[in-house]
């Protein structure tokens, strides 16, 4: 469960246990009060009466009250004996409300009380409503945040709703009054006897249908343009150049940007994602002149990233030493995904994006794409862990353009290709559509389909080869003597860099952070197990393969996030501050339950 | 035959469609079949028009053939599906054409044909029976649910429209309908689970042998009855939750599920509650309270849960305010909707509130105290609708069984009048429960019953009594014996006087244990109090004597006898008429007979007619007494004193003190 629907999630619901002692202080002050009747705990949470009449009622609550945003807000008492009158009162109450009366009985307070099972909302005189209630029965109290009503249960049925209107921050109250009065409250520790979960089920539906079928009058076609014009941006920013194209097409909507901007920003993205950051530099410098010289601190970050690259023998500048090692990263069974993050709030999120892979533009099936790949082992993926709603994330795909734009082009030739290199094959295993063909863009937001275990399965039926591959891999540089010199070369050209740096804009300490982590993997004989061996995980490159994008699209004076992202960021935005105004449907209206 | 008129240019056109499907090259009449049914989409004229032009039997040729390919016959099913599709009458052609056995025959496979088939099916017009016929039908539709998801869904869907009778649902139940349909409950298909669980609702409906199977059944090594509580989930759809709830209120009155299984009473209940809510559509709130009704009428448990749950007593008068009287204002569209629904509103409610309080006083009590609620059964009960007037006096009865509520409310509310206008002129079903309340306004405790009689009641009881019914008989007489008790004489005689004696003997003799129970009830009560007994038995002293005889003699229940015997124990307390007995050797033999019987209830009646016979301060009673004693009564009463039981024992020692005084 988690949080925010759960309507007894422990931190709420064992206010009136968890806080034992807070909660005999609330009895402590009833007996101080200097009444004959009082309110006894024992270890269990039993509540124990002895007073004799109305003056002698006593009552407890809950130490924190109901919390808006839960939603629907449960608990349930057991009587365990109604004592000699069975005067007992279950219901609700604000804070400051006297204790020394039972609830219901004074404004701001509700109660359902067992001896007459009369209704009381803020009245001396109560109001009928339900049965009576004695020892043995089970009585159940349901604050609906929602629409502010309330309707109690007895031994699991519903007695329908009893308060309308409720103010915010009531208290759970119990209040009894004739001696011997025993009742056992319930906040969620035990099973309930009232089927709380489907009631919670039931506006779960309500709401996320709500949200499902808002409409949106008479602004039908502006709301079709609108959509269109989402899918295409998104596309566009990720560089999903066929894709975007065959929208554009199907749709008859524009693309702003022109097909080579995006195409190699896509290539530049490939670049970073499959960990040949000196190409990426290259290429950039080359496309986009002046871009990372007046961005010092990307320029900075790529080249650090670049000397990671190196140690893992990924990177081309050592990756030339080498014959074999291309191909390891690439079976790199993790591969990264796309993980934007909206909002904090969702753990599910995250750890789905950790095992997902990116997802490529290929409108074909994952394992029937056997496209001509330009890049022989660029390997996919970007995954972006920033946690702002806003940040840019993005994926980069391995499957070129040729894959859609030239649909027909001779399958059995490519196939031969494939057989022909192993890494061509291994890209052929991380490809996947991102959903485009059948469903929105949404699906890019959080790859929940299980790359992870299909990949692997297609290592295996490889075969031959890769897994030795992998293992192979794991020397640093590839393992090539003239690729480490080459490496320890480039180190202190960094070096040199962050001090050039230094003596221009001053000291920055994230640089030096930076750089420390890297040249920290040199000092241990296996740099994969080591404590800053997480740099090495191609997950990483979706950080810096995001900003350059986002730089690269700024420059050229594109917006530097996709307007979908944008959406996203902000709808997570208004459920919290619908949080934070109490509103309580907003723990039903979930924002990832419409990404599918 | 039809007589049709047709405009000329419109016949010509569709007539040219007709003839493509004649010609000689297959091509072309495949191509002639596609443009028809492009023709024929959504339009209902062209449907009918084709049909008089005789495309039917043509298309049924074309499926039928074997020389056809399967493009075509496939075609064809669908032009034929698309035509049923259209009005009634259509329909109707298409039956009068034969199409059902045409689509049952062989190459149903395909999904078309059975498309077609559910259609033609699903119609009103079509007589269920045609499922039924060819016994080969079903076994067939049985084997071809594993096909697809479609034919799942279509084949669900005929068996669930065409089961109307016990008849229908064994005949599926022995093709294994349960064990072919069960696994289609957790289809991916949201129609297919649907259709299924309609197909288990209406296989289980009264259906003992069904119910108990159903609860056996695992579908996916889950119990058939969890899966429908699954499917009762407040987020699953209306129609699904009320389905999966009438499956389950059915197994629950076959006896298949206990009414104190959680299942029913925390699940099904309250679903069926939830859909007696202001927030469901007028057409569920009606199924759900007639299937409330129904789930809890023989179980006073539920009816108590059921009243506490959801404030439904209070929910159910909303129920009566259709037609509202902002939809008349508003929106013609609703008040129509509103005015087809308003009667079928009121009966259901009437149905629950009858249910609701059949057994507690409680609940009784709340259901009186409803908003107008007395005003509401009277009108209900002069409403044009047999069904409303039907519910409304069903309601009434079952309230009618409260003490309190005779007293006041009903008095209050005179519902005796449209009751009594109500037993003027009614089908059986409505008299029948017309009756039966009445019965229970003329206790003696009814303040009814004074202006009931008034208004010359007892013409009308005879003459129920004269019914075909067995039911209307019981309760006629029944009405008469309560009217009966504690009456003074002029209302005895009237009684005696419209009955007739013809007529009392006749029933007397009724086959119907209850009739004659009924009316041993009424000669006991005609014959209380010494005045009204040697009245009675002056004036049919004969016939009387002659009819306990024969009972007496007869095979009958030992209630009867008893009754019986208590006839004969007042008659021995009248003046006069004691000497009827005393004369009547026959009768004390059988009394004697009876005093030494195995049954403690007759020898105590016995005992008791002794008693009377020989009892002191009265005339003769010393003669009495010796004769009783020649006949060896003495005896038996001594033996008696040593009785086990002690009423019975109390009973002899008082006889036999008469003797020692």
């Amino acid at each position: 469960m988690q949080s925010k629907g759960n309507n007894y999630s422990k931190s709420d619901l064992h206010s009136f246990l968890g806080n034992h002692h807070s909660r005999n202080a609330v009895i402590q002050n009833q007996l101080s009060q200097g009444k004959e009747g009082g309110i006894c705990c024992e270890d269990r949470p039993n509540i124990y009466c002895h007073g004799k009449n109305h003056k002698d009622a006593a009552s407890v609550r809950a130490t924190h009250p109901i919390p808006a945003a839960c939603g629907i807000y449960y608990f349930e008492v057991k009587i365990v004996s109604k004592g000699r009158d069975g005067y007992m009162g279950i219901g609700l109450s604000a804070q400051g409300v006297n204790m020394n009366r039972l609830p219901g009985w004074d404004k701001h307070s509700y109660g359902y009380h067992g001896d007459d099972g009369h209704s009381f909302c803020s009245s001396g005189t109560g109001q009928p409503y339900g049965p009576t209630f004695t020892t043995g029965d089970v009585i159940g109290c349901c604050v609906n945040l929602i629409n502010n009503t309330c309707f109690y249960t007895k031994n699991g049925i519903s007695l329908g709703v009893a308060f309308t209107d409720l103010p915010p921050n009531l208290y759970p109250t119990v209040g009894l009054q004739t001696p011997g009065e025993i009742v056992d409250a319930n906040f969620g520790q035990q099973p309930f006897v009232f089927d709380i979960e489907d009631y919670m089920s039931e506006w779960r539906a309500k709401i996320h249908g709500m949200i499902a079928r808002f409409p949106i009058g008479e602004r039908l076609g502006e709301w079709q343009a609108v959509l269109q014009n989402m899918v295409s941006t998104y596309l566009v920013h990720h560089g999903y150049c066929a894709t975007a194209t065959a929208f554009a097409r199907a749709t008859e909507t524009l693309i702003q940007e022109d097909q080579t901007s995006i195409k190699n920003r896509q290539r530049i993205q490939k670049l970073v994602l499959a960990g040949r950051v000196g190409e990426a530099i290259e290429a950039t410098q080359q496309l986009y002149p002046g871009l990372l010289e007046h961005n010092s601190n990307l320029l900075f970050m790529l080249k650090c990233r670049q000397f990671v690259e190196m140690v893992n023998g990924t990177d081309s500048e050592v990756r030339c030493f080498s014959v074999r090692s291309p191909k390891s990263q690439d079976s790199y069974p993790g591969s990264p995904s796309l993980s934007p993050r909206h909002g904090a709030t969702n753990p599910h999120l995250h750890s789905a994006g950790a095992d997902s892979p990116t997802c490529s533009n290929g409108v074909t099936p994952p394992n029937k794409n056997k496209s001509h790949n330009k890049y022989p082992g660029v390997s996919s993926a970007s995954s972006s862990s920033s946690s702002s709603p806003s940040s840019v994330n993005y994926s980069e795909s391995n499957s070129t353009d040729s894959t859609k734009s030239q649909p027909h082009s001779g399958t059995s030739n490519q196939e031969t290709r494939c057989v022909a290199s192993d890494s061509e094959m291994e890209i052929e295993a991380e490809h996947y559509t991102n959903g485009v063909a059948e469903n929105s863009s949404t699906r890019i937001m959080n790859g929940t389909y299980k790359h992870q275990e299909i990949l692997q399965a297609e290592d295996g039926s490889l075969g031959n080869g890769v897994a030795e591959d992998s293992c192979a891999s794991r020397q640093l540089c590839g393992g090539n003597q003239a690729a480490t010199e080459r490496m320890i070369q480039f180190g202190r050209e960094l070096q040199g860099l962050n001090e050039q740096l230094c003596r221009e804009y001053g000291k920055n300490a994230t640089h030096k952070k930076m750089l420390q982590d890297a040249f920290s993997l040199l000092a241990y004989s296996d740099p994969w197990n080591c404590p800053v061996g997480q740099q090495l995980d191609p997950m990483q490159r979706e950080n810096i393969c995001s900003a350059l994008n986002s730089a690269i699209l700024e420059s050229q004076n594109l917006p530097k996030q996709p307007p979908l992202m944008l959406a996203v960021g902000q709808a997570t935005e208004c459920v919290q501050l619908m949080a934070r105004v109490r509103s309580g449907s907003c723990s039903f209206a979930r924002v990832d339950s419409f990404l599918h | 035959t039809k007589c049709v008129h047709l405009p000329p240019e419109v016949t010509a056109t569709s007539r040219h469609y007709v003839d493509r499907l004649f010609d000689p090259d297959p091509q072309k009449v495949l191509q002639g079949v596609i443009d028809m049914k492009n023709a024929v989409i959504g339009n209902n004229k062209q449907k009918a028009n084709l049909i008089v032009l005789g495309a039917v039997p043509r298309l049924l040729y074309l499926l039928q053939q074997g020389s056809s390919s399967s493009e075509l016959r496939a075609e064809c099913a669908v032009v034929l599906g698309s035509l049923a599709m259209g009005t009634e009458n259509n329909i109707k052609s298409l039956v009068d054409c034969h199409i059902i056995p045409a689509l049952l025959q062989g190459r149903l496979s395909l999904s078309a044909c059975l498309r077609c088939l559910r259609t033609v099916f699903i119609s009103p017009v079509t007589p269920v029976q045609l499922l039924y016929t060819d016994p080969t039908v079903i076994p067939h539709l049985m084997s071809l649910l594993s096909r697809s998801q479609r034919t799942q869904e279509y084949i669900t869907q005929i068996f669930s429209h065409c089961c109307k009778t016990p008849e229908h649902q064994t005949v599926l139940f022995n093709h294994g309908a349960i064990q072919n349909i069960a696994p289609l409950l957790i289809s991916p298909s949201y129609k297919v689970r649907m259709q299924a669980l309609k197909c288990f609702s209406v296989l289980a409906y009264e259906n003992t042998q069904v119910s108990m199977t159903l609860v056996n059944v695992l579908v996916d090594e889950e119990l058939l009855s969890q899966v429908f509580v699954r499917m009762m989930q407040r987020d699953q759809p209306i129609d699904m939750q009320l389905t999966a709830a009438k499956c389950l209120t059915y197994m629950c009155r076959a006896g298949a599920i206990r009414t104190d299984d959680s299942c029913i009473v925390l699940k099904t209940l309250p679903c069926l509650v939830r859909m007696c809510s202001k927030e469901r559509l007028l057409e569920e709130r009606v199924e759900g309270a007639e299937t409330l009704a129904y789930l809890m009428e023989p179980d006073v448990e539920l009816q108590r849960i059921a009243s506490v749950t959801d404030h439904l007593v209070a929910m159910l008068a909303d129920y009566f305010k259709y037609p509202s009287s902002v939809s008349a204002i508003t929106d013609i569209k609703r008040l129509d909707h509103d005015l087809k629904h308003a009667h079928e509103l009121r009966q259901a409610a009437f149905k629950l509130y009858a249910s609701l309080g059949s057994n507690d006083e409680d609940i009784r009590k709340k259901i009186t105290e409803t908003e107008n609620m007395m005003d509401r059964i009277v009108s209900g009960l002069s409403e044009s609708s047999v069904k409303v007037r039907l519910a409304a006096v069903r309601c009434l009865h079952s309230l009618s069984r409260s003490v309190q509520q005779l007293r006041t409310s009903f008095h209050d509310h005179a519902v005796w009048k449209p009751l009594m206008k109500l037993l003027q002129n009614a089908p059986d079903e409505v008299l029948v429960m017309a009756s039966s309340t009445l019965c229970n306004l003329l206790l003696e405790f009814s303040p009814s019953k004074e202006p009931i009689l008034e208004s010359g009641v007892i013409e009308l009881l005879c003459s129920l009594t004269q019914s075909d019914s067995p039911a209307l008989r019981v309760n006629g007489i029944w009405a008469l014996m309560n009217m009966a008790f504690q009456a003074d004489q002029k209302v005895k005689g009237e009684i005696v006087r419209a009955l007739g004696t013809e007529q009392l003997f006749r029933l007397l003799s009724d086959p119907d244990s209850n009739v004659l129970m009924k009316t041993l009830g009424l000669l006991r009560n005609l014959l209380s109090t010494r005045p009204h007994i040697d009245q009675v038995m002056s004036s049919h002293g004969k016939q009387i004597m002659q009819a306990v005889t024969l009972i007496l003699e007869g095979e009958h229940s030992i209630e009867v006898k008893e009754q019986t015997l208590c006839i004969l124990a007042n008659i021995a307390d009248g003046n006069t008429a004691k000497e009827l007995i005393m004369t009547n050797d026959d009768i004390l033999q059988k009394i004697k007979y009876y005093m030494a019987h195995s049954n403690v209830k007759l020898q105590l009646a016995a005992t008791f007619c002794i008693s009377n016979l020989i009892w002191n301060e009265e005339d003769g009673s010393q003669e009495r007494q010796d004769k009783l004693r020649e006949l060896g009564f003495v005896d038996i009463l001594h033996k008696l004193t040593q009785a086990s039981d002690p009423n019975l024992c109390d009973r002899a020692k008082t006889a036999m003190q008469q003797y020692l005084a």
